[in-house]
């Protein structure tokens, strides 16, 4: 079963960044379109074809370009880039704390970019995006920090060959991870700052001014973090692939389920929760990791 | 491959509508009707929208809005007037206040005729509006200019 790793290591790096390029957008892409399709038969409804998203990117491609602002546009293609570029080297087996900073520094291309209009309704959804990274960002560095803990390296390339299951070491943060992971997949109680089920309320959020090939951008974007994200998951079992692989998509279908099942909350319980959760299970977690040893 | 047509993004604009016909657009989002089937999706951003659906007829304060609804809107876009009201201004186009249907402001594309409007009308005016958006990306692509 060890098949996986042997194919991986038998490419060079460059090959393996090439390799996540070119298939994450297509797996982001497929994934998109499962959650719309399974999000739709939990609502009673039919649903759009698998391939949705593919069609609605290739759409935006061609509708017209519309800027209010010189730079709006440069931030956006900066935050495709870094999330190519943290995603690329996650796959590449670099070092995990260098890809959560560079995630990060997407992230805040992203809010750049909706600070860049002058559109109330996406200043309003950059400032929410950026609670959302303060949120959430405590948790992801937890995450690496008690894959060091258990396995004594930061490169994902070690971390993936443990020699131990690292959900046996790490059940709390997996945890506090899963919990954050909504955040990160803008799903339904954390759908803040795009606001991609309650569009009356904030518009579009961060997205409101960012109109055809921008939007496409965006949406690629959005592919290439699902799969790095889950590539984040597939880390925990990574002793086991198909279970890990199994796993990955669990939790995929676990987030769309609870993005179905929950009201969104406000920007005060976000927060809170998101620090509670990550303070009693990720930082416990890592106490009792650091007794053990 | 006609991209267009497999992903229209609709926004609705109520004009002065008695909430008859929105309630019918509404209704063909539910599981019954489900517009997402055909990629269609509602969103309330002009910016991202392709068609702009219209109910109610129009009067001098709407008359303003709708404009600036439809400038913002990238090409290529397409109006569809759903109900009477928005098609002709029906009883109310003598009215002192009331311009008449969409069509005195805007250049309409689809009627979708009904007071209200059943929501099978609507998608199929919908469906229609995304083959003249099909033309009119095809023109685009001819003349090098929108239309």
């Amino acid at each position: 079963m060890n098949g996986i790793y042997e194919l991986i290591r038998s490419l060079s790096i460059i090959e393996r960044m090439l390799a996540f390029v070119l298939l994450a957008p297509l797996a982001g892409g497929l994934l998109a379109g499962i959650d719309r399709k399974v999000s739709a038969r939990l609502q009673g409804r039919y649903g759009p074809p698998v391939m949705q998203p593919f069609y609605d990117v290739f759409k935006l491609l061609r509708k017209e370009r519309i800027i209010v602002n010189k730079f709006q546009d440069f931030p956006i293609v900066l935050f495709l880039l870094f999330t190519m570029f943290s995603g690329a080297l996650f796959f590449a087996g670099a070092d995990l704390l260098l890809i959560i900073f560079s995630l990060a520094l997407a992230g805040t291309f992203f809010v750049l970019g909706g600070y860049c209009v002058a559109s109330p309704y996406s200043h309003l959804g950059a400032e929410r995006e950026i609670i959302q990274m303060v949120a959430y960002e405590p948790m992801v560095i937890l995450m690496a920090v008690g894959m060091y803990q258990v396995t004594g390296s930061f490169r994902v390339g070690t971390i993936a060959q443990h020699h131990a299951p690292l959900i046996l070491f790490l059940p709390g943060v997996f945890a506090g991870f899963l919990f954050i992971l909504t955040i990160k997949f803008r799903k339904s109680p954390f759908d803040l700052s795009m606001s991609h089920h309650a569009h009356q309320e904030i518009v579009s959020g961060i997205t409101t001014e960012f109109v055809g090939p921008a939007l496409a951008l965006i949406e690629i974007a959005h592919w290439y973090e699902t799969v790095l994200l889950l590539g984040m998951i597939y880390l925990f079992f990574a002793f086991t692939p198909w279970l890990a692989l199994v796993m990955a998509m669990a939790t995929f279908l676990f987030e769309i389920f609870i993005d179905m099942n929950y009201a969104r909350f406000k920007w005060q319980l976000t927060f809170l929760s998101a620090w509670l959760f990550t303070a009693v299970a990720g930082v416990s977690n890592i106490i009792v990791l650091s007794l053990m040893r | 491959m006609g991209w267009f047509k497999r992903s229209p993004w609709v926004l609705h604009y109520n004009a002065t509508s008695c909430n008859g016909c929105d309630i019918e657009l509404i209704a063909s989002l539910t599981p019954l009707y489900d517009l997402e089937r055909f990629g269609i999706m509602s969103t309330g951003n002009p910016k991202h929208a392709d068609i702009l659906a219209v109910t109610g007829s129009v009067n001098e304060k709407s008359r303003q809005v709708l404009q600036n609804l439809y400038d913002q809107m990238p090409n290529p876009k397409v109006i569809v007037a759903v109900g009477i009201c928005a098609t002709s201004g029906c009883v109310f186009q003598d009215c002192y206040n009331v311009l008449g249907g969409v069509d005195k402001v805007l250049p309409v594309d689809v009627y979708v005729p009904g007071c209200a409007a059943r929501p099978e009308a609507i998608i199929d005016g919908v469906i229609k509006a995304c083959d003249i958006l099909e033309e009119k990306y095809a023109q685009r692509k001819k003349t090098g200019r929108w239309p």
